[in-house]
């Protein structure tokens, strides 16, 4: 008889709340819980694993370079983030909503905060499921951006992201006021992110409302060192390394600024296949490589990467 | 483990006689552990002896030959640890019960479905030609299959009559025996020896499948593939036989696990379904995927993602020197200088072409180094800039004689425009602020 090697982990991945219901005092309709995994992706025979969550991305204006595979299949509700964000959850299915407030960035269209934070409030009431916040990336504005919408959203323990090695403190007093979780980013490096999670707790972030972002890329652009950096905060975290212990998740948009994924090209098959598959197949490596929420775009992928999850937590 | 040359020096004969060519036995030991000599020219050796050293030279996984390809070999179950050696080998299947017409059409197909990518070509490598039939239809179709591609085969029956048929043809090419089972196992591993060529072997159950891999052995077969139908099971059991069969070969050092495992997803699934499988598989521990049917719009991303994983995480990855289009750029169009470390140029690529504004990446040789890594190893210098400028006869291309060079080599500039003649312009010091800058140069 085979001997069947068991790993048993000293360390366990954090279990973060994210999305308060009632029950939490808030309004969602439902509370996801991200990691608490006690050994490697879907490992069953050897411990407890976690079911990944699956979210959708909602940007507040899409731009003409947003990709049009996406806007065909989404139609004309993606022109209002509301609409879109309850597209996601009702029509396919997301279990939460990443909403991108990109036009607030300053060398954009300089949306207001005050906007944003509007922008919030009404998704929030239209739309059930939790919300991430995200900031456009400049750290001045962001700053007002996050303290006005994490205020809006005050009580529904948002995802409030990202919270960088430069930049964390003020996002982490929105979120910490208001009852939020964080994002802690990290450009695919281990160091940082056990850096950023040190900094964040010891500036009274609590352990539990920490999720890591080491940033997932694409497949073909980068998506070895992600998953590398990846595999290894997990490991890390099994092996009992308290500050890389934190649940990770992977915006897996980022597949689509391969323009291969989806150019026209006879040779390489039909393009939509082809794109919902380098996200799929994108999003596939994170899993494996242990991450537990996933930002997708196409709704298509959103179907084919669920159903693999139910077959490897089922 | 691997012994040390001290190890094997306790079991040699000590006679420092020098028939082996080196004139004493610790010398030879040396060279063995160093995998410089043979064995075998020791003419003092007992078999005992032989067989300890063997089995502790032999490494945790075997590398089979299949055709032109090499798999398994691996020894890590974590690619930062080392590196995956292998890349899975790609199969897809050609039925013999097809019409002659269908069969060359489809060889040929998929002969031709390779893609270049970065200057890599991947794609299917390896038909899998399938008996329906008798002997002799097998050996027309293998025949047929021969003669309109040049991919290597995995031979499909469990008939040991039917699968000689086809090594009759094909055996100079080290097709892959599929598959021995329960009943079959020692026939097929007699042809494995007899015709030189790796055999597969099919089990549901690993215990069984230990017991035909030590049959197969017994009869000479030492190039063994391992199927344990994980390509029918259902997904979560999949990864984790995949995982469970890696960690038994390369930690366990489970000798009659010790060789590569493979996946048959020939069963009946759709292509995306297939795709999928063989994506984890990919990541996760399989060498070899035998598809039964795939389009280029799955196998491009899959082949892709296959490149990735098994690219050396300690090799800097490099993108060739020269001088890039981001758009369509005109002859007034910015020419932006970068290191060819492939993160750098895809992140530069990446946040130019979001500027909307078209532009040349002039892409120097810094040998794989990213921009300050390249500047401290002085690879990165003024000299090198200027020698990819006249290399890639920038002069021709655009009209005016202005360089932007990354923001943090800012201290380049002068002897740059010395050497050069040109105008350099210090860039942004990190490549998300490109659409911003260019955006605001485009409108000066």
């Amino acid at each position: 008889m085979v001997t069947i090697p068991k790993e048993s982990w000293s360390g366990k991945i954090k279990e973060i709340a994210f999305g308060a219901t009632d029950e939490e005092g808030g309004t969602r309709d439902r509370k996801l819980l991200l990691g608490g995994e006690t050994t490697l992706p879907f490992l069953a025979f050897e411990g407890k694993v976690s079911r990944p969550a699956i979210g959708m991305e909602v940007i507040d204006h899409v731009g003409d370079d947003y990709p049009h595979i996406i806007i065909d299949e989404i139609g004309d509700v993606i022109k209002d983030p509301v609409a879109w964000a309850r597209a996601c959850v009702e029509v396919y299915g997301a279990d939460f909503i990443c909403l991108k407030l990109l036009s607030t960035n300053p060398e954009e269209a300089n949306v207001s905060a005050e906007d944003a934070a509007s922008l919030v409030s009404t998704v929030l009431a239209q739309v059930k499921a939790p919300l991430i916040i995200q900031g456009s990336g400049d750290y001045d504005k962001d700053a007002r951006v996050m303290e006005l919408c994490g205020d809006a959203a005050k009580g529904e323990r948002c995802l409030l992201a990202r919270a960088e090695q430069d930049s964390y403190k003020s996002i982490a007093v929105a979120a910490t006021a208001n009852g939020h979780d964080v994002v802690a980013f990290s450009n695919i490096d281990v160091n940082i992110a056990k850096q950023l999670n040190i900094m964040l707790t010891e500036f009274g972030v609590p352990a539990d409302h920490i999720v890591s972002d080491p940033l997932m890329a694409g497949i073909g652009f980068g998506m070895e060192y992600a998953y590398s950096a990846m595999e290894r905060i997990k490991l890390a975290g099994l092996v009992g390394d308290k500050m890389l212990q934190s649940p990770m998740i992977a915006d897996i948009s980022v597949a689509w600024s391969a323009k291969e994924a989806y150019r026209v090209d006879a040779k390489l098959g039909d393009e939509r296949e082809r794109a919902i598959f380098w996200e799929v197949a994108s999003a596939l490596a994170a899993l494996m490589a242990g991450a537990n929420a996933l930002i997708l775009r196409h709704p298509k992928s959103v179907t084919i990467t669920r159903k693999v999850v139910d077959e490897l937590t089922g | 483990m691997p012994m040390t040359a001290l190890d094997i020096f306790k079991l040699l004969a000590k006679k420092n006689c020098g028939e082996c060519g080196v004139p004493t036995c610790l010398a030879f030991a040396m060279m063995l552990a160093n995998k410089q000599t043979e064995l075998t020219k020791c003419p003092y050796v007992s078999p005992e002896v032989v067989q300890q050293l063997e089995s502790s030279a032999s490494p945790p996984m075997r590398t089979v030959t299949v055709g032109d390809l090499e798999i398994g070999g691996e020894t890590e179950l974590f690619r930062h640890e080392k590196k995956f050696f292998n890349e899975t080998a790609y199969a897809v299947v050609i039925g013999d019960d097809s019409d002659n017409e269908s069969i060359v059409k489809r060889a040929k197909k998929l002969d031709a479905m390779k893609y270049e990518r970065i200057g890599i070509i991947s794609g299917v490598d390896l038909i899998a030609v399938e008996a329906k039939g008798d002997a002799q239809r097998f050996s027309e179709v293998v025949t047929l299959v021969k003669e309109n591609s040049g991919l290597p085969f995995v031979l499909m029956s469990d008939d040991p009559q039917v699968a000689e048929a086809g090594l009759k043809v094909v055996s100079k090419a080290k097709p892959l025996i599929y598959a021995g089972n329960a009943n079959n196992c020692a026939a097929l591993a007699k042809l494995a020896r007899q015709y030189a060529c790796p055999l597969a072997l099919y089990s549901d159950d690993v215990d069984e499948l230990v017991s035909l891999s030590e049959i197969a052995k017994s009869e000479g077969a030492d190039d063994i593939v391992l199927d344990l139908n994980l390509g029918a099971k259902p997904l979560r059991d999949a990864l984790e036989w995949l995982t469970i069969l890696r960690r038994l070969s390369v930690k366990k050092l489970f000798r009659p696990l010790g060789y590569p495992v493979m996946l048959n997803l020939h069963n009946g699934m759709d292509v995306e379904t297939q795709a999928i499988r063989a994506a984890i598989g990919t990541l996760k521990y399989a060498s070899l995927i035998i598809f039964g049917d795939l389009d280029a719009a799955r196998l491009y991303p899959l082949t892709t993602l296959r490149t990735n994983i098994f690219t050396d995480p300690q090799a800097l990855i490099q993108v060739n020197p020269g001088l890039y289009d981001i758009g369509k750029p005109n002859r007034n169009s910015p020419v932006i200088v970068t290191s060819n470390f492939s993160l750098t140029y895809f992140t530069v690529a990446s946040d130019v072409e979001a500027s909307k504004v078209p532009a040349r990446l002039l892409v120097v040789d810094t040998e794989g180094l990213s921009v300050m890594t390249a500047f401290a190893a002085d690879k990165f210098t003024p000299e090198t800039i200027a020698q990819a400028l006249k290399e890639y006869k920038v002069a021709e291309k655009v009209d005016h004689r202005k360089l932007i060079i990354p923001g943090m080599i800012a201290m380049l500039k002068m002897k740059l425009e010395e050497l050069t003649g040109w105008d350099v312009i210090v860039g942004v010091k990190d490549s998300s602020a490109l659409p911003k800058y260019l955006k605001e140069l485009a409108s000066e």
